[in-house]
């Protein structure tokens, strides 16, 4: 199908519609909620099964080659920072797994560039990006450059 | 339809396509330009869109410099033997330079990392690549490029680059339109950085129905990096250099992880080791300086990823396929049993979803592996892309002109996928480039270059009406027939693809045809590929989603004429197991050992192709020729 919608519980909210990569989830105009138009550019990325607030939306993996009985069910929970995961086998076999997706709570440790202090001349005619070079190394190392490392370039030899 | 024009003025920078590249680029410019203004144009949405939107596993390109586990020479080096001698090492050092302070960034904004609980480190799943629960890595570093942004808008498709009509080959910002609106979007600007997406989707996929769907690299990867820089005349570098995956059959799941951090390994039906039997007969095609098993066994240099296929697509024509993973040892170890799986839970969901819909446990079968067809892309272990100008202290003169990263045309700029001859980037690579391509468009503005941009009334209605058109066909012809799809006056989207990817793959080297191409083919492609421009002119789409759709069919022309240009000029095999010349089977080094450069003329359509000379990272004592191969100690 990839990606399916369940009739009886979505609600035509349209999360999936807004984060579709593939702009493949569309609301039917009869009846007012999202399906799958264009299955095979449909990448089961996840991102609107993850993204439904009613789990309304589920994948049949692809008829060329999935045969049917199986599931891949996911919670995406940003409060917790978790993300779990089923898998039910076409025999019935079931593995669940569990993996966190931040260590931070959404977006508080990502620094406005606004508000640091302004780059000073010698920065901006330097090779060096925002925070290097204690970044690269985490200690007083510099930036590597061609003579720190003992090379040049040189043509290749066959041209 | 109806729609409305909106145009944002005064832009400073402009950030095309917001994958790992663009939202690099965003974040950095906000540092170097803090009164800059800095727009963003996605395809999609910024939080769920490019090569990541599903999570990665891995960050695949870290030296652990920290550490002293790796210089960026050595990384370089890595490449260059994986690419067959043929990469732009001041760019690749460059990237590897400052790699580690983007993957330190991540870890601070909240991306978990592992750790090896032994050292403390980052956990390694390979040399180069270090382990993650990269679910949320897009929306993390959507995140930071937003927190930088001036603005971002969602859902806009740009078509085109606008260029400068006071001074000739100088950008001044880009078009496009709203796949939810219609409505025709404007942007002026200063510097654009081009962070759009390689090419899925050009040659023929292995599965034709619904699973068309499940490729390797994202569908929506439409070569618009490639379709916007060259329609404005940009200098394109590596394009024949294509890539073809080994991955799990028919869900295209990776197999780094298997084959480097759970020691899995590859055997035909027999349950033979097949690929040392191919390698004498692959070392008279490629020579000794690129295929030498028993250095390669000593020092650990690695074997090039496309000789490996080489062996792979040679096994299977024998009749002793398919290739499997032998998987069934590592996975009685339940811990590495979880990271196999959530490997694909975290970056290819859509294997998982296979593998249980087939009842495959890897715990008890070796899965099957197969060859993809080919990809056009530049941040993964292959590097088309723009010709750019490195950075001043690495780059020799034929590299440089001003501004790392800058394409040849004024103010362009290319991350990820857009930039041309740097291999095995991968995200943190690619948000790198986004954040050295920043820097120097704020540079290239400081220093007064984008004065006095003209853009007329002119050329943004020439433009609009060329957006437009599909929508007006379809108006136009619609009612000509009864019903159905079948129409004498034009094609839609998906027939046009379906035409593309089998000229593609029958006459450019795609799977059905053993990846095998010559002269004489590739000049039947260019002939078809050229009526199939006209008939683009004819490509009629019903509603936006289908106008988007035929833009994205439009890039991805113009991306396969580069490729078979390209591939028609390199008259050597240099890359086996990627393709096949087949009237030229072997390495030529001598003849061969360069860079190609292509530029098509915007006016006519020519193209015009020259050879730029290879630079390799040597030793600054070494007085004597180096080899092809020159080899780096290391320190």
């Amino acid at each position: 199908m990839p990606t399916f919608v369940y009739m009886t519980r979505c609600d035509g909210c349209g999360h999936c519609v807004d984060i579709c990569p593939s702009d493949i989830m569309h609301i039917d105009e009869t009846y007012r909620r999202a399906y799958n138009i264009e299955p095979n550019m449909c990448w089961e990325c996840y991102s609107c099964v993850k993204a439904c607030p009613q789990h309304a939306i589920d994948v049949r993996g692809y008829a060329d080659f999935a045969p049917l009985g199986h599931s891949v069910r996911v919670d995406r929970d940003e409060q917790k920072g978790t993300i779990a995961w089923r898998i039910k086998f076409r025999d019935g076999t079931e593995k669940n797994f569990l993996s966190p997706i931040t260590t931070k709570p959404w977006g508080t440790a990502i620094p406005k560039l606004a508000e640091v202090p302004a780059p000073s001349n010698e920065q901006r005619d330097s090779q060096l990006l925002y925070n290097e070079p204690k970044w690269i190394r985490m200690d007083d190392g510099a930036l590597r450059t061609l003579k720190d490392a003992g090379l040049k370039l040189k043509k290749g030899v066959y041209y | 339809m109806g729609t409305k024009t909106i145009v944002e003025e005064g832009i400073d920078v402009l950030v095309v396509g917001a994958g790992l590249g663009g939202t690099g680029a965003a974040w950095e410019a906000r540092f170097w330009g803090q009164k800059k203004k800095i727009v963003i144009a996605e395809k999609a949405n910024i939080d769920r869109s490019g090569a990541v939107a599903q999570g990665l596993y891995a960050i695949n390109c870290y030296m652990g410099t920290r550490w002293g586990e790796n210089n960026p020479e050595d990384h370089v080096q890595y490449a260059r033997i994986d690419l067959m001698g043929l990469v732009r090492e001041d760019l690749l050092f460059d990237m590897a330079r400052h790699v580690d302070s983007t993957v330190h960034q991540f870890e601070e904004w909240g991306l978990p990392i592992m750790k090896d609980p032994k050292t403390g480190r980052y956990l390694r799943e390979g040399r180069w690549q270090i382990m993650i629960h990269g679910e949320s890595y897009k929306p993390i570093v959507a995140e930071a490029a937003k927190k930088s942004a001036d603005k971002v808008f969602n859902r806009i498709c740009v078509t085109h680059l606008l260029m400068d009509e006071s001074k000739p080959n100088r950008v001044a910002g880009a078009v496009g339109f709203n796949v939810r609106t219609g409505n025709y979007h404007v942007f002026k600007s200063k510097a654009v950085i081009c962070g759009a997406g390689g090419a899925s989707n050009i040659f023929k996929p292995r599965s034709t129905g619904e699973g068309a769907g499940r490729t390797w690299y994202a569908p929506w990867s439409s070569a618009s990096a490639y379709g916007l820089m060259i329609n404005a005349g940009a200098k394109m570098t590596q394009m024949e250099n294509r890539i073809v995956l080994a991955r799990f059959k028919d869900g295209y799941g990776p197999v780094g992880a298997y084959f480097l951090h759970l020691k899995t390994y590859t055997q035909n039906a027999l349950g033979e080791e097949y690929e040392s039997k191919w390698f004498p007969a692959l070392q008279k095609m490629v020579g000794k300086e690129y295929l030498d098993p028993e250095v390669s066994h000593l020092t650990h240099r690695p074997i090039p990823t496309c000789l490996r296929n080489h062996c792979i697509i040679q096994e299977v024509a024998a009749g002793r396929g398919p290739i499997h993973m032998v998987t069934m040892h590592a996975f009685q170890d339940p811990h590495l049993e979880e990271v196999g799986w959530e490997n694909f839970l975290g970056m290819t969901v859509g294997q998982a979803v296979l593998w249980a819909a087939t009842d495959v446990d890897p715990k008890n079968e070796n899965p099957e592996l197969t060859t993809s067809e080919p990809y056009v892309m530049g941040s993964h272990a292959t590097c088309s892309g723009a010709w750019c100008s490195g950075p001043e202290d690495v780059s020799p003169p034929e590299y440089f002109w001003g501004y790392n990263r800058m394409t040849t045309i004024e103010g362009l700029f290319g991350a990820g996928d857009a930039v041309g001859g740097t291999p095995h980037a991968f995200s943190s690579g690619s948000f790198t480039e986004g954040r050295l391509a920043a820097k120097a468009a704020c540079k290239y503005i400081d220093d007064g270059k984008a004065e006095g941009i003209v853009v007329s009334a002119a050329q943004i209605e020439r433009r609009r009406k060329e957006i437009y058109k599909p929508l007006e066909h379809y108006r136009i012809y619609r009612n000509a027939v009864v019903a159905g799809s079948v129409n004498p006056h034009y094609i839609n989207p998906q027939q046009g693809l379906d035409r593309l990817q089998k000229l593609m793959d029958e006459y450019c080297g795609g799977y059905t045809v053993g990846y095998m191409t010559n002269e004489k083919l590739l000049n039947i492609c260019l002939k078809k590929l050229k009526i199939m421009e006209e008939d683009l002119e004819s490509v009629a789409a019903k509603d936006l989603h289908e106008l988007l759709r035929a833009w994205e069919l439009k890039h991805r022309h113009r991306a396969a004429e580069c490729v078979t240009q390209h591939t028609l000029f390199r008259k050597e095999t240099r890359w086996p197991g990627y393709y096949y010349r087949g009237d030229v089977m072997k390495v030529d080094d001598e003849n061969w050992h360069v860079l190609t450069v292509s530029r098509r003329d915007p006016e006519t359509g020519e193209y015009t192709m020259e050879k730029a000379p290879c630079y390799h990272l040597v030793a600054d004592t070494e007085v004597t020729e180096p080899k092809a191969e020159a080899r780096v100690e290391h320190h």
